[in-house]
């Protein structure tokens, strides 16, 4: 385990070596996603600016939400990008190398790349949340600098979770389905607005299909201290991101019997 | 330029039509890829449409276009995403600027720009083919898209969709052409694709954004790929105004085309291609 986790440091600083070498290039797309992030968000502040809050939820309060599920997708983007391109390395061949060497695939996967250049969302979320927090005045305490972290962790396992499901559907299709992105871009921008304010069935398959509500809209609730329309146990506020770790673990058993099921291409 | 005589001009424009076909032809192949596309708009524009509803559920104070106008929009933009170039330049041509490949580009008797605006009208076209069509029945039998009002407004729409097709063409290619300076290329093709991306009005609709912001939105060429063609379309604005917008569009094609030709010469004489 200790060796496996030296292993995936190596191989994170190696990634992150081979793009310093382009630094102009890293600071253009870093910029470039910061710029897009950020007046999507001018985007929803406009609308604000018009309709003034939406269910009675104010620009700020969606503003921690928008920070928070951005922050856990940038690292979750950042950290995954070996299994968003699975599909050509199954098209290619190359996920037969994979295979010889005395590691786990996930792992291998897992340390193909960080994608720096996504650090443009990161900051642009991070921005939001503060702007966020510092509006609203919140009161931070212990327990909800806990639920902070829980909520960012969670909610890169559940992303991470997601793309691993995506990757592992090419071991039958040889192609990774755009489809999938409707559970990670879409789940973020489902995530940027409280849940109450979509219809029933949707609302469902975010909390009991895809637990997108557990590591934002619940922990958030938490955060700023408001009642839940939709009345779930106030317990469960505190303890739904981990929900989502478990989302992952199941996600890579589901991978594992993928990898077993693989049939080269063999080209 | 060398001078082009009649005979060769014909010659040129079928030869570019007959890229284009080709182009378009081989995109139409990836059904399996429209089919999945369509899946993830029809999920994208739920989403939009469930947002819209709640606000101006949350409200009663006038708002530049109605419930139902927006909902109209949220689904045409769905239907026409593939005009927007999110994806960046064209796939085939990145490829050859990595392995040099392109040099081969400027031995063809055609005009590189025109041969390049070919195959990104293929590109901008092509895709929309399996999305749009069932994206309109789709829409218009369980999601409220509604039809255009009059006959008019239809013919207003499929104009100035024609202009939005070459405006957006154009840019396509301007991404493709930014290529040849690789790396900061690259940088400046994503400043601009994220332009036209938040000002064509796939976010929202432009009208949305605030007051002091609309002059300016007013003079990018962005908002004739999508937000003025879908306001003909609902009838939003009046179908006369085709004469008003229609030198606009014409004008942007004429502007953007020469800006790429410019640049596209620009990049050829520092091109350097490196031999083996």
């Amino acid at each position: 385990m200790t060796n496996a986790l030296r292993l995936y440091i190596h191989y994170l600083s190696q990634s992150v070596r081979s793009q310093m070498q382009y630094r102009a290039s890293f600071i253009m797309l870093s910029f470039g996603h910061f710029l897009t992030t950020g007046i999507e968000f001018l985007a929803i502040a406009s609308l604000f600016a018009r309709f003034k809050h939406i269910q009675g939820w104010t620009l700020p309060e969606v503003a921690l939400l928008y920070g928070l599920i951005n922050i856990s997708f940038a690292f979750a983007d950042a950290a995954s990008r070996g299994f968003d391109i699975f599909g050509t390395l199954v098209k290619s061949g190359d996920f037969d190398r994979l295979l010889l060497r005395p590691r786990s695939t996930a792992l291998q996967l897992a340390g193909h790349e960080l994608t720096l250049r996504r650090v443009g969302r990161l900051l642009q979320g991070i921005a939001v949340f503060s702007w966020a927090s510092y509006t609203l005045d919140i009161a931070w305490s212990v327990p909800k600098i806990y639920l902070v972290f829980i909520a960012i962790f969670g909610g890169a396992c559940l992303f991470i979770g997601l793309m691993v499901i995506q990757a592992t559907i090419a071991f039958w299709t040889t192609e990774s389905l755009e489809l999938m992105n409707t559970m990670t871009y879409g789940g973020v921008e489902t995530a940027q607005y409280p849940l109450p304010i979509y219809r029933i069935w949707f609302r469902k398959f975010f909390t009991y299909i895809v637990p997108l509500a557990c590591v934002n809209y619940l922990p958030a609730l938490a955060i700023l201290e408001r009642g839940d329309p939709m009345g779930f146990p106030i317990a469960l506020q505190w303890v739904a991101p981990l929900i989502c770790v478990i989302f992952l673990i199941v996600a890579l058993q589901i991978w594992k019997i993928g990898v077993r099921h693989y049939r080269s291409t063999g080209s | 330029m060398p001078k082009i005589t009649n005979r060769t001009s014909s010659f040129a424009i079928r030869s570019y039509i007959a890229v284009l076909s080709a182009r378009f032809r081989t995109l139409l192949q990836y059904r399996a890829a429209a089919f999945a596309g369509f899946g993830t708009q029809l999920f994208w524009g739920l989403i939009r449409v469930m947002i819209f509803e709640a606000f101006y559920r949350s409200t009663t104070a006038p708002q530049p276009m109605t419930a139902d106008e927006v909902i109209t929009y949220i689904w045409l933009g769905q239907a026409f995403l593939v005009l927007i170039p999110y994806q960046g330049a064209d796939p085939d041509v990145r490829a050859m600027v990595r392995s040099g490949n392109v040099v081969y580009e400027l031995v063809r008797p055609t005009n590189l720009y025109f041969f390049w605006y070919s195959r990104a009208i293929a590109q901008r076209t092509a895709p929309g083919v399996f999305r749009a069509l069932p994206m309109f029945i789709t829409a218009s039998l369980f999601f409220n898209l509604q039809m255009p009002p009059s006959f008019s407004a239809t013919c207003a729409w499929l104009v100035s969709m024609l202009f939005a097709v070459l405006i957006s063409a154009a840019i396509t290619n301007l991404l493709t052409i930014a290529l040849l300076w690789t790396i900061s290329g690259e940088g400046l093709g994503v400043l601009l694709s994220s332009l036209t991306w938040l000002f064509s009005g796939i976010i929202i609709p432009l009208l949305f954004f605030p007051d002091w912001a609309q002059a300016t939105l007013n003079i990018l060429p962005f908002r004739y790929i999508m937000d003025i063609p879908f306001r003909f379309y609902m009838g939003h604005i009046s179908p006369e105004q085709i004469w008003y917008h229609l030198p606009f569009q014409i004008a942007y094609v004429i502007a953007l085309i020469t800006a790429g030709h410019l640049i596209l010469t620009r990049g050829i004489r520092r091109l350097v291609a490196q031999g083996g």
